[in-house]
């Protein structure tokens, strides 16, 4: 190794920009993602095997879902709860866990102490968070279309409705993963305090039972949270306009945006690049 | 010893003070490392060597003191200084997916400078483990990686924190070499041990650090002053053993062979820089030094 530069040109040299090292850091990321096992069978592949497994279990000889006054075979009913799941997995709960691991792990201590400015890092995680959760769906899309036979909407105003839901509903899960990974009390318990959050709330958010049937108190239990509020609006997508109206859809995007804000404050308070142990 | 930033040191601390709760870590520390120095902080388990090093790294904020490090205060320095430090932390468990080669490559792209990220693998020893995962390299491998994302933004000062804890003797040995080929490079390293042979073999100056302060400091050498480098002449003579401490036992030896046709129980003791160091530690009352454990020299 020698010093070919002198010191003078080498600080005199420009600082790479936080966009550039934010997506440098989303290609790493993202390569380093599906590298763990576990993340991408928990996180990726989830969604697409319980969409297949309850559609193939409930939707038995065309069997159907009734909701408000028309019937819906059972995959058409399931997947805007599995596609809401899905954002959840991707944003909330690899955020909440990876970001908790590097933590305990020193990576983030790691991170701290090189020039990598924060907006980059964040960057880097919502575009990892993005690119997984993007390839995910439509990975979902596909198997439901070709699979079940799950119609998909045709007019651009549809899928315009989507593409908001989704954006909104992934910044929050990821704002309020940020918030959420200073809560475990190692990287080793992240895992075992995040999923069963994301599981219950998938069982009172209708995910896996008609909205319907649920009792009226987790119902409300239910509403305070996002999920629920997710599926709602992917189900203003893929079900047929009786089931979700103009009003639900309203209150979805209030009450995202409340988690989004919510996330945003808490997230941006507690958030440690070092151990709560590491003085 | 080359300087590069001319005779601004790289590093300025006085008074420096830091408390938890009860507990006083740093409690009036000074400390001054010339550009291109390489100085070793020696001391025991809690006398506020990580502390003080954090706080130089920018990661802790002092109670009180002057610091400086390259001309700004860690705490309120920016991006540009972060580019010309390279830390290296104690025992890090992260980054165990990715190869050595994508995480140079990586960690090089954050700096305005970078070294070119193959000389940085070659010149850390991973050559043939450039496509091996984090995850599956040994101890000593991890630590030379974490030493290659520590220089490859060609930092002008490098921490380096306990970076041989647990290698074996061949392993310590080969990053001693590493840690020489950056002395050539004229970077200058604080460097904390607690491993009195790598602050011997390493640093130009050792500073040993005790209950948050600055106990002594010296080159390895002459460390805890002449009287405690003496050497200790020792004999038994009318059943009853005695003792000389002398710069010339040389001479010593030779006045005793006169007298003597065989000196009985002849010792010459030399007080290693551990006997030194646990002298120290001791405290200022016990004369510094007393070769309790010492390499004993063969006499002709």
């Amino acid at each position: 190794m020698t010093t070919t530069t002198a010191p003078t040109t080498a600080t005199a040299r420009r600082l790479p920009g936080p966009l550039a090292l934010g997506l440098e850091r989303a290609r790493y990321e993202v390569r380093v993602f599906f590298r763990e096992r576990d993340a991408v069978v928990f996180i990726f592949a989830y969604p697409v095997i319980m969409m297949g497994i309850f559609a193939a279990v409930f939707g038995q000889d065309g069997a159907t879902v009734p909701a408000g006054d028309v019937e819906i075979p059972f995959a058409q009913y399931f997947l805007p709860g599995m596609i809401a799941t899905g954002v959840m997995l991707s944003s909330f709960q690899a955020l909440a866990i990876a970001i908790s691991v590097e933590r305990d792990e020193g990576g983030l201590k790691r991170l701290r102490g090189t020039p990598l400015p924060a907006s980059a890092f964040f960057v880097g995680k919502i575009g990892q968070v993005l690119g997984t959760g993007l390839a995910q769906t439509a990975i979902l899309l596909v198997f439901a279309a070709t699979a079940f036979d799950v119609p998909m909407p045709s007019d651009v105003s549809t899928w315009a409705t989507f593409a908001w839901v989704y954006l909104l509903g992934t910044a929050a899960g990821a704002v309020c993963g940020v918030a959420f990974s200073s809560v475990p009390r190692s990287g080793r318990s992240a895992s075992a305090v995040v999923t069963p959050i994301v599981l219950i709330l998938q069982f009172i958010s209708g995910v896996f039972f008609a909205w319907d049937s649920l009792p009226s108190w987790m119902q409300q239990v239910a509403s305070v949270f996002p999920l629920r509020w997710l599926v709602e609006g992917m189900q203003a997508v893929f079900l047929p306009p009786q089931v979700t109206g103009d009003a639900e859809l309203v209150t979805t995007a209030l009450v995202l945006g409340a988690w989004l804000v919510g996330g945003l404050v808490v997230g941006a308070r507690s958030f440690r690049w070092r151990r709560r142990d590491d003085g | 010893m080359t300087t590069r930033h001319g005779t601004a040191p790289a590093i300025e601390v006085a008074g420096l003070r830091k408390r938890y709760g009860q507990k006083q870590a740093v409690d009036g520390l000074d400390l001054q490392v010339a550009a291109g120095e390489i100085v070793a902080i020696l001391g025991p388990n809690g006398a506020g060597k990580t502390t003080t090093v954090e706080i130089l790294e920018g990661y802790r904020h002092r109670d009180d003191g002057h610091v400086r490090v390259l001309g700004e205060d860690p705490q309120t320095a920016g991006r540009a200084w972060r580019a010309r430090i390279g830390v290296v932390l104690q025992g890090t468990n992260d980054l165990a997916e990715a190869s050595v080669g994508e995480l140079v490559r990586h960690f090089s792209r954050f700096y305005p400078d970078p070294r070119d990220p193959d000389e940085v693998i070659d010149a850390v020893g991973l050559r043939e483990k450039v496509r091996v995962r984090a995850r599956q390299l040994s101890g000593g491998q991890r630590r030379r990686l974490d030493v290659a994302l520590g220089i490859v933004g060609r930092p002008d000062l490098v921490f380096l924190d306990e970076p041989t804890t647990g290698f074996d003797p061949q392993a310590r040995r080969s990053f001693w070499d590493l840690v020489e080929s950056l002395r050539t490079d004229g970077t200058t390293i604080l460097l904390t041990t607690h491993y009195l042979e790598e602050a011997e073999r390493l640093a130009d100056r050792v500073v040993v650090v005790a209950d948050g302060r600055v106990v002594a400091e010296g080159t390895p050498d002459d460390l805890g002053g002449r009287g405690a480098r003496q050497a200790v002449v020792r004999w038994v003579e009318d059943g009853a053993v005695r003792e000389v401490r002398t710069d010339t036992p040389t001479r010593t030896v030779a006045e005793l062979a006169a007298r003597f046709d065989e000196v009985p129980e002849l010792q010459v003791l030399r007080p290693t820089l551990e006997d030194v160091y646990l002298g120290l530690l001791q405290g200022a009352t016990a004369p510094a030094g007393e070769p309790t454990d010492a390499k004993q020299e063969a006499l002709r």
